[in-house]
């Protein structure tokens, strides 16, 4: 049974850009954000590659580079300022432009109103707005690599006064005020679109599709837009004022007594705390906005390949809210060595360690809702497996640095490095990849090649580990993060040459990576016809023709009668029951 | 696009099918970019405050300030409020000649409010407050002053253009209540934010 709907079907647009440029389809959007997500993730792994190149061999020359960046690697030697910039730029590339994009711009677009069974976003206008917004920040972020002084290089937190005074470091310069504009319109994008999100979800759901019937990424879309609706306000703000210090001749951010380039600069009256606090009252809950859809993507893959239900679903939903509301917090447990009182530090690691609690819960759930279950280990389960796994070897390592005591010792070393690209490089990563095995049949009509999907993920999954594991070691031997070198240092002698088994293992992760683009764009043309519901899933999105047409839905809006979860019901036709089927129905047929 | 009906029958407002606060998308939007517009203004303030707390002296704003003329301002801004209000209800009751003369009225609130605060700059530019100096002596005094008014001031003139657009929809008979309501939603909350801002740097 269906609910007739006002609107009716929506016409497409016939000609190309309002079509695929200027569209206002969700579902081409998504798509948008998914290639502009590849392409800046192509360009911030190849500066992590370079990062690693250079902490392999410090000294070797490589001539070719020499071409590439005349200026950054003259003679084929690194410079440190170029180094710099690399660091700054991959981590704000990955966090900002690669993982963000893919999850929330991505997946949000492309999932929210297919899953929740509306025609469009609330304002579609608004959403090709956001889109269109992002892209230039892109561009800004990409060209501040060819301004004198070349890229922001005061790290992915730009902390003042290195972010704020303007001949501090060649990054210091035009770099850092491109950095704060890119930043700003990735603000001004991510607002629109998580407006959006939010009115979607609660307003538009289909008839039948109550909140506790809601498939669990959409929860976590809700949850992750409404935690940065909320976090990235102060940022903005911090950035209005950190422009202000750079370009006005304001102190905000800079104490009285700073001395640059031989000479005490008239800046008085303020401090770089200020900052940092505002910095991680953002970039804080930014790890859960990144980490909570990547958990939801693995709900919804779970109970498709293990054809049951999840476990606990309730448990997760609370215990996703307890972690937003926890999450925001926190933030000065990025703050420990900042010299804060004792006792606000004891608050914030007891803030952070009650988050392990409900993130244990979800994690458990996950476990369980494998136990019993008839599994098919297809590539999307593979990467939802390795989600899991690295939620957990992650998550028991954040357990020392949320703890001050401990995390005095670590703080600034690659352990630091080692656990947070193990939460939002790999929980969100491999999530992301999962989804994208998952979902590519109703995207492109077509799947995705398997045996190449599981040479990426086995291949992902061992790099990944030796690399971001070994990390974890060299922090614990004092190796600390940011450095330009480390020839220097005795105390690291023992240690230093893991380096070049880290980079080896950095090198096979990247090169990994092209499997998966080639497997990805060949099977966009040349790929397997791929039927309505090719997993026999049960959640609305597989109601839909494989690609949806504009609109999803033809004349009438579905009518939801269940949870997207009902697998293997008692007395039931097929081991899955799809959500649109009434209760009659289920007894005798699909 | 939206296709969302308010609630009608006797299900749970929660069930789907239906807006669960009884609001449509538009209104409920504009309710989230309040809340996550005063999340700027709160991290400035914070900042002020921060700032404020760690100076070992600050100016009397009482002798800086003609605190006469600001009673005035913030007078003609929580008026320009109250006409917003009856441009909605007449809105509600079909008036629209009414209704666009109330948001015009409005719009004219905003516009004496930014002559006013105009006037207060340069008059303190004049006497030598700079975004980096200023002859009261403690620096984040007047840096704080300029970006925190002139913020709230880039808000109330969004907020006129805004209304001018609402106003011009009215006067053409392409606009509703539901329209006017919202855009009303915003111009009080720019009301309330100078509340705060008059409260927090110029009253204490």
């Amino acid at each position: 049974m269906a609910v007739a709907s006002s609107a009716g079907v929506h016409h497409e647009p016939k000609s190309f850009m309002r079509r695929y440029i200027f569209s206002q389809d969700h579902k081409i959007i998504g798509i948008q954000y998914f290639l502009t997500s590849a392409v800046m993730g192509v360009v911030a792994g190849l500066l992590a590659m370079l990062i690693r190149l250079h902490l392999a061999w410090p000294e070797a020359k490589w001539p070719f580079l020499a071409k590439l960046f005349p200026l950054g690697m003259e003679d084929g030697l690194m410079k440190p300022e170029f180094y710099l910039s690399l660091v700054t730029m991959h981590g704000t590339l990955m966090v900002f432009f690669v993982i963000s994009l893919a999850l929330i711009g991505g997946f949000g677009n492309y999932l929210i109103p297919l899953q929740v069974g509306a025609r469009d976003m609330a304002f579609p206008f608004l959403n090709m707005l956001s889109y269109w917004t992002i892209v230039p920040g892109c561009l800004i972020m990409l060209a501040s690599f060819f301004v004198e002084g070349g890229a922001a290089a005061s790290g992915w937190t730009a902390y003042p006064p290195l972010s704020a005074v303007e001949h501090a470091i060649p990054g210091s310069g035009m770099g850092q005020t491109l950095w704060l504009l890119g930043m700003a319109l990735f603000i001004a994008s991510f607002t629109m679109g998580g407006l959006n999100y939010v009115a979607t979800i609660l307003n538009l759901r289909t008839h039948g599709l109550s909140m506790m019937r809601l498939p669990s990424f959409i929860w976590t879309m809700l949850i992750a837009s409404i935690v940065g609706l909320l976090a990235f306000p102060p940022l903005t703000a911090a950035a209005v004022l950190l422009l202000f210090d750079r370009h006005g001749g304001t102190s905000f951010f800079l104490p009285s007594g700073l001395f640059f380039g031989k000479q005490v600069l008239e800046h008085a009256g303020g401090t770089p705390l200020l900052w940092q606090h505002l910095f991680w009252f953002l970039g804080h809950p930014e790890v859960y906005v990144l980490v909570l859809p990547a958990l939801g993507i693995t709900l919804e893959i779970l109970p498709t390949f293990t054809r049951k239900p999840i476990f606990g679903y309730r448990m997760t939903v609370y215990s996703l809210c307890a972690i937003a509301i926890l999450g925001m917090i926190v933030w000065g447990h990025h703050m420990y060595v900042s010299g804060m009182s004792p006792y606000v530090g004891e608050f914030f690691a007891i803030g952070t360690l009650s988050i392990t609690l409900p993130s244990a819960i979800i994690g458990f759930n996950m476990l369980a809702s494998l136990w019993g279950g008839s599994l098919r280990f297809s590539t999307p389960m593979l990467f939802a497996l390795g989600t899991i796994s690295l939620f957990g070897t992650g998550g028991l390592g954040g357990i020392f640095l949320g703890n001050a005591t401990s995390d005095i010792q670590l703080h600034d070393t690659y352990y630091v490095v080692g656990h947070f690209h193990f939460m939002i490089g790999g929980v969100t990563l491999f999530a992301i990849f999962g989804g994208l095995y998952y979902w590519f049949p109703k995207m492109f009509g077509r799947m995705m090649n398997e045996g190449l999907g599981r040479v990426h993920f086995w291949l992902s999954l061992v790099s990944f580990y030796g690399l971001f594991l070994t990390m974890h070691f060299l922090g614990f031997g004092g190796m600390p993060r940011r450095y330009f070198e480390f020839s220097k240092f005795n105390f690291l002698a023992p240690i230093r040459d893991l380096n070049v088994l880290v980079s080896v293992f950095a090198f096979v992760m990247g090169a990994t990576q092209i499997i998966f683009l080639c497997n990805f764009f060949w099977s966009i043309f040349r790929g397997a016809k791929a039927e309505r519901n090719p997993w026999k899933a049960a959640a609305l999105e597989w109601t839909a023709p494989s690609p949806p047409p504009h609109g999803n839905w033809g004349d009438q809006l579905p009518q939801v009668h269940r949870w997207p979860y009902d697998y293997s019901l008692p007395g039931a036709h097929e081991d899955y029951v799809g959500q649109t089927v009434t209760p009659g129905e289920a007894k005798f047929s699909a | 696009m939206a296709e969302e009906q308010l609630l009608l029958s006797g299900d749970s407002p929660w069930s789907g099918g239906v807006s669960p606060f009884g609001v449509k998308w538009n209104k409920l939007m504009m309710w989230m970019f309040i809340i996550t517009d005063a999340l700027i203004f709160a991290g400035l303030l914070a900042s002020y405050g921060f700032a404020r707390l760690a100076s070992d002296r600050w100016p009397d704003p009482a002798e800086i300030f003609h605190l006469s003329f600001l009673a005035l301002m913030t007078f003609i801004l929580i008026s320009s409020s109250a006409t917003m209000a009856s441009a909605v209800g007449a809105a509600r009751e079909c008036h629209w000649t009414a209704a666009t003369r109330f948001v015009l009225l409005t719009i004219l609130g905003g516009l004496a409010f930014l002559g006013c605060q105009a006037y207060e700059w340069a008059s303190l530019i004049g006497e030598g407050a700079r975004l980096s100096s200023n002859p009261w002596g403690v620096v984040p005094f007047g840096s704080y002053f300029f970006v925190l008014t002139g913020f709230h001031g880039t808000h109330v003139l969004s907020g006129v253009v805004v209304l001018a657009i609402t106003a011009f929809r009215s006067a053409t008979g392409r606009s509703s209540a539901d329209g006017i309501e919202v855009a009303g939603l915003y111009w009080h909350f720019v009301d309330l934010v100078w509340v705060f801002i008059f409260t927090l740097f110029y009253l204490i």
